[in-house]
């Protein structure tokens, strides 16, 4: 709970600095501010409360989730620093509103009460919007914040009415009563449950990016400043999953068995449509967004299998995806910035100019293409052991054909960057992305050599 | 423990290497690789007086899924590590009266390399040997994208995914027994005492046929080869032919007959068939190739085609002379590719047609090409004879047809090797002005070298039949 309040106090706290005039000092004050409250969070591991009768709860699930996200966005905050050193005037706004993106996301992760959820959400949300079309004059930018907020309006409409279904159906909007709801009622479950279960699950397929709801992933990505990206693809596809997860194994496990075929069909759509279409994108950021939608699809496979497996699979995941993710935005932003491109023809010839930043991010796409030893490798291996395990024969199957697809198009990177002939921007060297991205390929290979104790967190 | 020296050796030079300049580094390349040959003499001893205990090392890896790490030897295990750790210090040394642009990184893969084979060759546990498997194929697709010839990278990236795609299915396979049995064990072990596993033999053969048969590779999964072997750096080319290939073959005796055998014996047929139209199909092509390095290429298809057959066709001599074979068709590949090299780095001529005479200007080069050639058409008391005529008997013991068509391989080896040797080598020089210096030093000790072992092996092949025997016999049970 701590965790919560202190968090959204910062963001605030980034307001009144500006009214301070003290610009400079927002995002250390951020980066120390969000480091004690890493601290803090840590301190609820096995304390198991609940807060505003029962509409909060913290327990280990929320604590790990939250750990990482505001591991997440400590880097992303790093990283701010120089991506906004050129917009000194709008920092404090940019800051508070990507603190209350964590504050959002942090809701998700420990609701209780699908009104909790949906308040979740719509913070996180809401503030993305904004971000998403930050950058004002670019015409980009304006088209994915508008498109993201007309389409995530959609989906929060979903969400909303499924929610007053469920309602309606059990009485209730505490998790735990209407999984209690299912059990009791078995036989006659009423149709409007069912139905307000599906609008549920339709609104969360929206915001993990599973095809067919992945529409806006590719434009959104591709309009918003590259931070923001980097941000949407790592703490809010954890977050969109971490609640999805929940929602899955503490409310509609006993209802299961009719959602399963669905989300079934929507893993191989999703696994499909994600590593197809990424082959012939041109853009590295509209690429990475496929690849998020790919790496949804493996997810996916941990939501089928949520009901008898613990989340140790997606934490795992979910840590090395968002590692791996992070350490080729830190050297794609600065890339960026020096060809004034974010094709991936802006990474020509990077390996003559510039031997290391070429041969971490050759190391970032072979760990997102899920090869060891990094992070990911284990991570897949494991997700589809469990699926394996729990019967999905042929998902797997098409989960194993679709990560070859993914060795193509993270290799064209690669290919860029040894095979091309360099191009002429020169790229500054900077001391906060090198800092991330060597973290984030040290923390993947560690991760991956030393799985036992995130695999087994829970 | 001496499992984990064996790895960490390579690994550390891999490392060190990183931080050395110019000529340093293939200096440091060089010394690490003969430290780990000496050390691999001193495991064979070892191994020769007390046995595989010493090499025993098991460890859990994580407990949920189930992971261990087991490395442990025995023969077969140990004559792959012998070909791996003897033709590292000859590839490093062949390259050494050439420049190379950021040689640090080159010998630094190189070595990363040797350690991911040696890790494939003593694993005994199915996770850990998938990734090593995983772990060889990224330094060799970097050493031939960066350091590779014309079209380099469309050929590697074809290379790459096509061998990645057959891994993904080994991993399906793996996953598939993963969950076979309720104790989740992919111990080799384990596996091989209880291959009645719940699962469908016939996916599973299918499964790690088709990754084995990429890397070997078998028709028709061959079509990356010789596009492959013809644009990487020859270094590459020697790492890819010498070593690589053997890994798959080394895979079928060591996974895939022990713990399919049900599968096995349902594919049997088909398998050896595929080999055995590949040995005469790749010989085929190999006679009307034009290019010197296409040709061997081919060749090596054909080659490794008769050791697939061996072991299919499922019987103690195929075995023997498939682990013989492999061990000879390394040495002699790697010597055949640095032959080719030489040629093609003296004359900056490619083909075959258009040369000749080289034996008048460096006879030397002449001789020791000749002795590897006759070793690569298993002229009796090479090397090549002992393997091909053992795999030859085994094939015969299987099928009479099938051995008629697999002999063609020995004819027809002679006649496009030979035929290429006499347009290159003998007659008068076509080409005029050609200079071509004899052998340096460098290249002198690794063909001489290369050559005393094409003739110990053939007259005292008996070593390695020893080594391997006990193993072999035990999977024939």
């Amino acid at each position: 709970m701590n965790t919560l309040i202190y968090t959204a106090i910062l963001g605030f706290l980034c307001m009144v600095l500006e009214i301070f005039n003290v610009r400079k000092l927002i995002v250390p004050a951020l980066v120390l501010g969000l480091a004690l409250i890493f601290g803090l969070n840590l301190n609820d591991w096995n304390s198991n409360q609940s807060f505003f009768n029962n509409m909060v709860r913290i327990d280990n699930f929320s604590v790990a989730f939250s750990g990482l996200a505001i591991f997440v966005t400590l880097l992303i905050f790093i990283m701010a620093t120089d991506f906004y050193a050129e917009d000194q005037n709008h920092i404090s706004d940019y800051m508070s509103i990507l603190t209350f993106i964590l504050v959002g996301a942090l809701m998700m992760f420990n609701y209780a009460n699908l009104t909790m959820l949906f308040l979740g959400i719509e913070t996180l949300s809401i503030a993305l919007y904004v971000m998403a079309g930050s950058k004002r004059f670019d015409i980009r930018s304006n088209e994915a914040g508008f498109k993201y907020f007309l389409m995530g309006s959609f989906a929060s409409g979903f969400l909303l009415f499924g929610i007053a279904l469920i309602f309606g159906a059990s009485g209730s909007f505490d998790l735990a009563k209407i999984a209690d709801y299912t059990i009791q009622n078995q036989q006659n479950i009423s149709p409007l449950f069912y139905t307000g279960m599906f609008l549920v699950v339709f609104a969360m397929l929206f915001k993990v990016s599973a095809a067919p709801f992945h529409f806006w992933a590719p434009d959104v990505y591709h309009g918003s400043p590259a931070l923001v990206t980097a941000y949407m693809s790592t703490l809010v596809k954890i977050a969109a999953f971490a609640a999805f997860y929940k929602l899955m194994s503490t409310t509609f496990f006993y209802s299961f068995e009719k959602i399963a075929p669905v989300l079934n069909v929507v893993a191989i759509i999703t696994l499909a449509v994600g590593n197809l279409m990424a082959l012939s994108q041109t853009n590295f950021k509209r690429l990475l967004a496929y690849s998020g939608i790919s790496h949804a699809g493996y997810l996916m496979l941990v939501i089928l299998t949520a009901k008898n497996q613990t989340a140790g699979a997606l934490f795992y995941y979910s840590l090395a995806y968002a590692l791996i993710t992070l350490a080729a935005f830190a050297v794609a932003i600065p890339v960026f910035k020096a060809a004034n491109s974010e094709d991936i023809d802006a990474f020509n010839g990077l390996a003559k100019k510039n031997p290391m930043h070429a041969a971490a991010l050759s190391m970032a796409m072979i760990g997102l293409a899920g090869i060891p030893p990094f992070a990911g490798f284990l991570g897949k291996y494991y997700i589809f052991t469990e699926a394996l395990q729990s019967g999905y024969f042929y998902t797997t199957l098409v989960a194993i054909f679709a990560s070859m697809i993914g060795v193509y198009y993270y290799f064209k990177v690669i290919l860029a960057m040894y095979g091309q002939p360099a191009n002429e921007s020169k790229m500054e060297q900077s001391f906060n992305y090198n800092l991330v991205l060597w973290v984030c390929l040290a923390l993947s290979v560690v991760f991956g050599i030393f799985p036992g104790p995130i695999l087994n967190i829970f | 423990m001496l499992s984990l020296t064996l790895l960490s050796i390579p690994l550390i030079a891999a490392i060190l290497l990183l931080f050395s300049r110019g000529n340093l580094s293939r200096n440091l390349a060089l010394v690490f690789t003969l430290v780990q040959l000496v050390f691999t003499v001193y495991a064979y001893t070892v191994f020769k007086n007390e046995g595989a205990q010493a090499f025993e090392f098991l460890a859990s890896w994580s407990v949920k899924p189930v992971l261990n790490i087991h490395f442990a030897m025995d023969g077969m295990s140990l004559v792959m590590i012998m070909l791996t750790n003897l033709l590292l210090p000859l590839i490093v040394l062949s390259g050494y009266n050439r420049e190379l642009e950021r040689a640090h990184i080159f010998y630094s893969l190189m070595l990363f390399m040797q350690f991911a084979l040696n890790g494939v060759f003593i694993s005994f546990d199915g996770f850990i040997y998938y990734i090593f498997w995983e772990l060889a194929l990224i330094p060799i697709y970097f050493i031939s994208f960066n350091w590779g010839g014309e079209g380099r990278a469309k050929v590697t990236l074809k290379f790459f995914i096509y061998t990645l795609a057959g891994s993904l299915l080994m991993l399906f396979a793996f996953l598939f027994l993963y969950n076979g049995t309720p104790q989740h064990s992919l111990d080799w072990g384990f596996l091989s005492s209880n291959p009645s596993c719940s699962c469908n033999q016939t996916w599973l053969f299918w499964l790690f046929f088709i990754a084995f048969a990429i890397k070997i590779p078998i028709i028709p999964f061959h079509t990356w080869q010789p596009d492959t072997y013809a644009t990487a750096p020859t270094q590459g080319t020697m790492l890819l032919s010498g070593i690589m290939l053997k890994m798959g073959t080394y895979s079928l005796l060591r996974w895939l007959l022990p713990i399919v055998p049900a599968g096995v014996a349902e594919w049997q047929y088909v398998a050896i068939t595929l080999s055995v139209i590949g040995i005469v199909y790749a010989s085929v092509i190999a006679i009307m190739q034009k290019d010197l390095k296409r040709l061997l290429a081919y060749s090596s298809i054909a080659h490794v085609g008769l050791i697939s057959a061996g072991i299919f066709a499922f019987n103690l001599s195929g075995f023997q002379g498939s682990m013989v074979q492999m061990f000879a068709h390394g040495i002699n590949v790697v010597g055949l590719f640095y032959c080719a090299d030489i040629i093609m780095n003296r004359t900056k001529h490619g083909e075959i047609e258009g040369l000749g005479g080289i034996r008048l200007v460096a006879p030397q080069f002449a001789t020791w090409f000749m002795i590897i050639i006759l070793g690569s058409v298993a002229l009796p008391l090479t090397n090549g004879f002992v393997g091909e005529f053992m795999l030859l008997f085994s094939v015969y013991q299987y099928n009479t047809w099938l051995a008629v068509f697999a002999g063609l391989t020995i004819i027809l080896g002679a006649v496009y090797m030979l035929r290429m040797y006499q347009k290159m080598v003998l007659g008068s020089a076509i080409k005029e002005n050609m200079v071509f210096p004899d052998l340096y030093w460098n290249e002198k000790i690794v063909l001489v070298t290369i050559g005393i072992l094409i003739f110990v092996m053939g007259i005292f092949p008996r070593p390695i039949m020893e080594l391997t025997e006990p193993v072999l016999k035990n999977l024939i049970k």
